[in-house]
Parts: C-alpha cells; sequence; structure tokens
C-alpha cells in the first residue's frame, strides 16, 4: 500500500518511494533517506511529532510536517 | 624551522571529531570565533614526526558540503578559499565506523575539490559488537585515500594517523566518482564558460549562498553564454548528485564492507523503548532535571561558600597589610571584591556545563529534544531550547551559551531572548528578603505564603519566557529556513577527557568574557560609591559627629557611612531618579539599590545593607530586615509595605538588571541590536507590571 510517511505507525516498516518534493530538505536525504532504501518507525513523541525513525540504519528524527511530503510502500502487514 | 601542515578535520556530528581533535592536540588547543560570527573556531598544534608539527583546525560538524548553518558555511568557506591562512594542505575526515555509508557522502565531495583526504574511520572498537568488518585496501583503492582505522576511547590508531597526515604529499587527488554526469550538457556549459576553474567548486559556487570572495554567483550569472537554472531545478540537480554519490558508496561498500547482523547486540533500542516513552521518557527527565537542580543549589554552595569567604578575607588581609588610602579601598573593596563576584559562580557553571557535556556525550540529549519539540514548538522554540531554558534557573549566562546548538536562526534567537526572564540564582537574595519583609506568615493549606510567594515567582519568570517567546515568534519576521531534523545517535559512556575539556573551556569563556565586564563594572560602582562632590560628602564625619553626639562610636561610623552614600555620586545619582521610581513605591535608597544592581541583581542586597547603615561589621540579614522593616519614609509611613514589596518583586522578576547577560548576548548575536532591545523591552516590562502592582494594592 503507497502513503506517506506520516501514515506509517510504530513498528512498521516501509520502503521510500519519493522523496522529490520541495518540502523536503536536502539535509534529509544526505542522511539517506532516499528512494528504496528502508524505514521504520521506532517511537513517536505525543501526537504523533516528532517521529523517530530508522532509515537504512541510521536514526532520525523528524517532524511530521516533513513526513507528510515524503512517499512510502508499507511493506509488513 | 619547517613547515606547518595545515590539517582540517571534518566530519559528520556525532563521529568523536571532537575527541579526535583532542586526542592529537591534548590541551594544546586553543578556541576562538571565526572574525564576524560567533561560530567556535577550535585549532591546535600537533607534533608530528621529526620535529614536523601539524596545525590542526575542527570544523563543525556537517553532513555534506551543502551548507544550511552559519557552522556549516564555515566548512565550505574555508574549503573553497586556497587563499586563506587555514586553507588546508589535507583533510581529515572523521567517520565513525557504524554510519561510514552515510559519513562517505561528505568524504566523496571532498575528493572532487582535489584536496588530498585522509580517511579517519573512528570508534573502531565497536566494530566487533556491531558484527561490521572492513576491507581496508580494497577501500583505500576504490576511494583513492588512504585509511586510519583508529579509536579515540582505547586510544588506537592514532599514532597512524599522524603517520599519513606526515605523508599527506603521496595522498592522490583524484576524485572517486564523476558528479557532473547528472547534466551531462549543463556541466558542460559551465566548463566552457569558466575553463580555468574547479568544476565542482563552480557547482557549489552556483548552489550554496554563501562567501566566496572573488568568484560568486553574481559573477557566474553574469557571464553571457552560460545560463543558471532556477531554484527548483538546481535543488533537483542536488538531489540527483546526492543520489548519485550514494549509488557509487552503495556499490564500494558492498564489497568493502560487511555486517554481520547476527553479531550485532543492540543497548539503543532496548535503552530507547523507555526513554523515549510518553510516560517513562518525561519522568526520567524530569529526575534527570531535580538532579542537575541539585547540584547546582546544594553542592556548590559548599565550594561557594568557601570562595565567599576566601575573597571576604583575602580583602580584610589586604586591608590590613597595606598602608590605609584610595588605593587599597580600591583594591580591597572594588578589584577583589568584583574578581570574587565573578569566581563565586564557577562552581555552579562547573557543573552544569558538567551534566550538559555528559548528557550531550552519552546522546540522551537528542531524546530530550525529541521529546520536546512538540510543546516548545508552539511557542516557536524548538526542542533544543529546552536546554538553555533549564540552565538558565541556574545563570542566564551559560545558558545563553548553550543555545548555540540550535541551528534554526529564529528559534535560537528567541531562546536567547527570553532565557533571561528565568529565575536566575542572582534573584534569590533579593526575593528572600522582600519576601520575608512583606508577605505575612501564615499558611495556606499547609504550605506558608512565603513558600508559595517563592514558587510563584518561579513560575511567573518561566511563564513569562514562554509567553514573550510566543509573542516573539509572532513579531520577528526572520526568514530562515525551518526544518528540524535530529540525529539520534546511539548512546555511548562518555569520554572522560572530552567532558573534562569541554568543563574548563567553558568556564574559562565564562570567567574570562563576562569576568572582565563584572570586574570593570564593580570598580565603576566603586568609585561612584566612594566619592562625592562637595562639602555634605568630604566633610562627612564632622557633620555627623555634631549632629548626633550621643550616639556610640559604632553607631556614629555607620551613620557616617550611609551619610557619605547619599552625597556620594552613586547617591546624587539616586536621587534624581527618584522622580522615575516613586510612582512604584520606591525611595532613593532603593533607587540607589536599583541602579548598583544593574551590574548584578545580588548586588541590589548588600546596597541595601550598606545604605541602611547596618554597618560594616556584619551583613546579618535579621539585621538588615529589621532596619528595612523600620525603614519609614519623611511623612511616617512604612516605605517596605505589601504594594512596594509586590512591586519591587515584580521589578526584579522581569528587569534586564545583569550587565553580563547582555555581554554574552552582544557576543551571541554579534551586535548590540539585541541586547538593547532586550534591555529596553524588559525594563519597561518590569516598570509596568511594578507600577500596576504598587497603584493597584496601595
Amino acid at each position: 500500500m503507497q502513503t506517506t510517511l506520516a501514515h506509517l505507525k510504530r513498528g512498521e516498516r516501509g520502503i521510500i518511494i519519493d522523496v522529490s518534493s520541495y518540502h523536503i530538505p536536502l539535509k534529509l536525504l544526505e542522511m539517506g533517506c532516499l528512494p528504496g532504501n528502508n524505514v521504520e518507525l521506532v517511537q513517536v513523541a505525543p501526537f504523533a511529532d516528532p517521529m523517530y525513525l530508522n532509515i537504512n540504519g541510521t536514526h532520525l528524527a523528524i517532524r511530521k510536517e516533513t513526513a507528510i511530503h515524503i512517499q512510502i510502500e508499507i511493506t509488513n502487514e | 624551522m619547517s613547515k606547518q601542515i595545515n590539517v582540517a578535520l571534518i566530519g559528520n556530528p556525532n563521529t568523536g571529531k571532537t575527541s579526535v581533535f583532542n586526542a592529537l592536540t591534548g590541551l594544546n588547543q586553543k578556541v576562538g570565533n571565526y572574525p564576524g560570527i560567533t561560530v567556535e573556531k577550535k585549532e591546535g598544534l600537533c607534533k608530528l614526526h621529526r620535529g614536523v608539527k601539524a596545525h590542526i583546525i575542527d570544523l563543525p560538524g556537517t553532513y555534506s558540503l551543502n551548507a544550511s548553518s552559519l557552522d556549516e558555511n564555515v566548512v565550505i568557506e574555508l574549503l573553497l578559499n586556497k587563499n586563506d591562512k587555514d586553507f588546508p594542505d589535507v583533510a581529515v575526515v572523521v567517520s565513525d565506523v557504524e554510519n561510514l555509508k552515510r559519513n562517505l557522502l561528505l568524504f566523496t565531495q571532498i575528493k572532487d575539490l582535489e584536496i588530498p583526504v585522509i580517511l579517519a574511520i573512528n570508534m573502531s572498537d565497536r566494530m566487533q559488537r556491531k558484527g561490521i568488518s572492513l576491507d581496508i585496501d580494497y577501500l583505500e583503492q576504490h576511494l583513492e585515500t588512504k585509511i586510519a582505522l583508529i579509536s579515540t576511547r582505547k586510544n588506537k590508531g592514532i599514532q597512524d594517523l599522524k603517520q599519513l597526515i606526515s605523508n599527506y604529499k603521496e595522498l592522490s587527488i583524484k576524485p572517486c566518482l564523476n558528479a557532473s554526469e547528472i547534466d551531462i550538457a549543463y556541466f558542460n556549459n559551465l566548463r566552457k564558460a569558466f575553463p580555468n576553474q574547479l568544476l565542482y567548486k563552480l557547482w557549489l559556487v552556483i548552489t550554496q549562498d554563501v562567501n566566496f570572495g572573488k568568484t560568486d554567483r553574481k559573477t557566474i550569472d553574469a557571464v553571457n553564454n552560460f545560463k543558471t537554472k532556477k531554484p527548483g531545478d538546481l535543488k533537483r540537480l542536488q538531489q540527483k548528485e546526492t543520489i548519485k554519490r550514494y549509488q557509487f558508496i552503495n556499490n564500494v561498500l558492498k564489497k568493502g564492507q560487511t555486517i554481520d547482523l547476527k553479531n550485532a547486540t543492540d543497548l539503543r533500542i532496548k535503552l530507547d523503548r523507555i526513554l523515549t516513552h510518553k510516560v517513562w521518557g518525561y519522568a526520567i527527565f524530569g529526575i534527570i532535571l531535580l538532579t542537575i537542580f541539585q547540584a547546582i543549589y546544594d553542592w556548590s554552595s559548599v565550594p561557594m561558600d568557601f570562595i565567599d569567604s576566601s575573597f571576604a578575607s583575602l580583602s580584610e588581609w589586604v586591608k590590613s597589610v597595606l598602608p590605609e588610602g584610595a588605593f587599597t579601598n580600591l583594591l580591597a573593596e572594588g578589584i577583589i571584591a568584583g574578581i570574587g563576584g565573578v569566581v563565586i559562580f564557577i562552581p555552579q557553571i562547573a557543573f552544569l556545563f558538567l551534566f550538559i557535556a555528559i548528557l550531550e556525550e552519552s546522546g540522551y540529549m537528542s531524546r530530550v529534544v525529541f521529546l520536546m519539540d512538540r510543546v516548545m514548538r508552539r511557542f516557536g522554540l524548538s526542542g533544543k531550547s529546552v536546554v538553555p531554558l533549564i540552565s538558565g534557573t541556574a545563570c542566564a549566562i551559560p545558558a545563553i551559551m548553550a543555545t548555540r546548538n540550535i541551528e534554526n536562526w529564529k528559534e535560537r534567537l528567541i531562546t536567547i531572548l527570553v532565557t533571561p526572564f528565568t529565575t536566575c540564582s542572582a534573584r534569590l537574595p533579593v526575593y528572600l528578603i522582600i519576601i520575608a519583609l512583606v508577605i505575612p506568615e501564615g499558611r495556606f493549606f499547609g504550605l506558608s505564603y512565603q513558600a508559595l510567594t517563592l514558587m510563584l515567582l518561579y513560575l511567573l519568570g518561566f511563564l513569562m519566557a514562554v509567553f514573550s517567546a510566543y509573542l516573539l515568534n509572532r513579531i520577528l519576521k526572520i526568514k530562515s529556513k525551518s526544518f528540524f531534523v535530529v540525529e539520534m545517535p546511539s548512546y555511548k559512556v562518555p569520554l572522560f577527557k572530552n567532558v573534562a575539556l569541554t568543563v574548563i573551556e567553558k568556564t574559562k569563556t565564562f570567567v574570562f568574557e563576562a569576568g572582565r565586564i563584572i570586574l570593570a563594572i564593580s570598580i565603576v560602582l566603586w568609585v561612584l560609591a566612594s566619592y562625592g562632590p562637595g562639602e555634605q560628602f568630604n566633610n562627612a564625619e564632622t557633620i555627623v559627629r555634631t549632629e548626633h553626639t550621643s550616639l556610640t562610636e559604632e553607631a556614629l561610623e555607620d551613620k557616617i557611612a550611609a551619610h557619605k552614600l547619599e552625597h556620594s555620586y552613586i547617591g546624587i545619582v539616586g536621587k534624581a531618579i527618584e522622580p522615575a521610581i516613586k510612582p512604584l513605591g520606591y525611595d532613593w535608597k532603593i533607587g540607589i539599590g536599583v541602579v548598583t544592581s544593574f551590574a548584578a541583581r545580588e548586588v541590589f542586597v548588600g546596597t541595601l545593607a550598606t545604605i541602611y547603615s547596618v554597618g560594616s561589621a556584619g551583613e546579618d540579614e535579621d539585621t538588615i530586615k529589621s532596619k528595612m522593616a523600620a525603614e519609614v519614609h519623611s511623612n511616617g509611613k512604612k516605605v517596605f509595605t505589601l504594594a512596594s514589596g509586590i512591586s519591587l518583586l515584580l521589578f526584579y522578576a522581569f528587569a534586564m538588571q545583569c550587565m553580563s547577560t547582555l555581554a554574552i548576548v552582544k557576543r551571541e548575536t554579534n551586535s548590540w541590536k539585541w541586547p538593547m532591545i532586550q534591555l529596553a523591552s524588559m525594563t519597561v516590562i518590569a516598570y509596568v507590571a511594578a507600577l500596576i502592582a504598587f497603584q493597584f494594592i496601595k
């Protein structure tokens, strides 16, 4: 199922499909948030924001406002 | 003398780059600022082999050469400017073994600039635990570099790195991939327009918004036969470039690195499950905060009392040894007391930075930022503003220095501007004495009114900080790309050497930077309070002795001191500002306290003690209190009533009564504009709040 990263639930995994939106900072791409990479939602803060992600072994937190621009394919369940 | 080798340490944040720097230079380092900006510049000397020395500069951590903050600009500005005296002969890219892939992105970019590069892979002691093995020969060959496998924790590989630095001339300067393939036509055009320039350098000049001296974006735009692209297209190309670099890196690592997850044991998952938990995460953070408060208030009181009494006796000793006179008084009461006023803050500041350094080194601070970001964002702050706001309850000075890791300038500026509202330890002596004077004894649900008032004042300070952050967020029109990406590093046991160096360095900065100003102000205040124009000041002794013949010698001396103060320069100032402070319920004596405590709030109590002629023998608070309680206006009404007391409390809660904070704000924002705005608005808020309170309660 294709959706955005913001819809990923805790513990779920997905594959990044598209990051070409203008709202995604280049820095995020540089840290490994690239098409084809695996992403897992490790933990969320209250109100599901920010989101603590594991992208191919790089652990980072981003705000939900950024996550809605990242297209992913959910792979488990 | 042989030539020094210029070495630049470059790397991602959290790779242990600073540990490598500390390992190479030891105590042989100094921290300054880059000219014109407040980014820290760390440099040091390292002895290599056969008398060759290396000048090492520790550049701010960055994920790539695409800069998004002031700190990161520093890195590209240096790497693109061959004429800079710090331009590196060799760059050492520090990478951590767990995140090699991500670290190599920056590495390949620097290779494209044709600077000799050494790859230092740090934290190699973790390889086994993480199931990682590396084929060093293969990596060296395909990355066109030399690799030093090091562990600063186990002190391994540093000698190899030094050896590689001394032989830097043997390094290849061949780029490891051809980035211009992302848009062949465009880059061919670029090459034709600027045949003498390095292609990748031009590309950086086009895409980055930084200062490069001669060749800047405008000159490239001005060449007719070359067309630049629209920002949207440029960004798409940068994305393509990043993807291309990662393809190359993935290919190299496929053969050069194997990760056996079976061998990996991960502490991170277990710890994060608790430390970032919706309930436990906040509870643990709360406990850590309480411990820090406890340390700052309680544990540091012992060394602080010791420092206080040492300086007091030093001052007495100087007075007893040196001949009486103006110079001795200046030395004993002005300079020594002034230095004491600086040194007394060292324990609190050292404790604060000790905790902050441990929290940062261990990786826990990123978790706090993660937990608090959502809450803080509502007020125009960032998750990263939490640290300064906590530190502010000890002292605003280190708190403002701690805002440096907030990348977003607007969020950082707001944090700097509101931090002085939090109740710092210097307000405490003022609060305590006024509360004791005007708040009645009595209990409300078992809590004393006085304790409640103190608690309310702490709360008031914090609420005011948050509220003004909210307002500033609306008012300030600063365009700064607002994004939030925080790396969540793996947990590590802090290295003692790193923590110790941080504490020493920060404390030193405080003592020398803020200390100079506190010292200068105390000398000026001393002079103004010890000298006065005219008959009344110079003949104070005779005047008082003839007026009060029946008093004991001790009481007489107090009277004389008070009379002198009234007619000293500072006393004249107090009288002059009396009309302005009368509506707040203060007389000229309180006015002097307000003026002198401009340097530092706690001076207020000491000043009043002198003014109310409690005497020089001792500053017993009960005596000051009873004298203050007995103080009446000329019409017989009490000076310290509930109305004037509350008015004073509110004034001290909001006013920017701290010269050293202003100096630090100037240093951190690099202009007098912000501290002046801060001073003006906080004084107005304080004045209005005090005015309303007094007129309302009166």
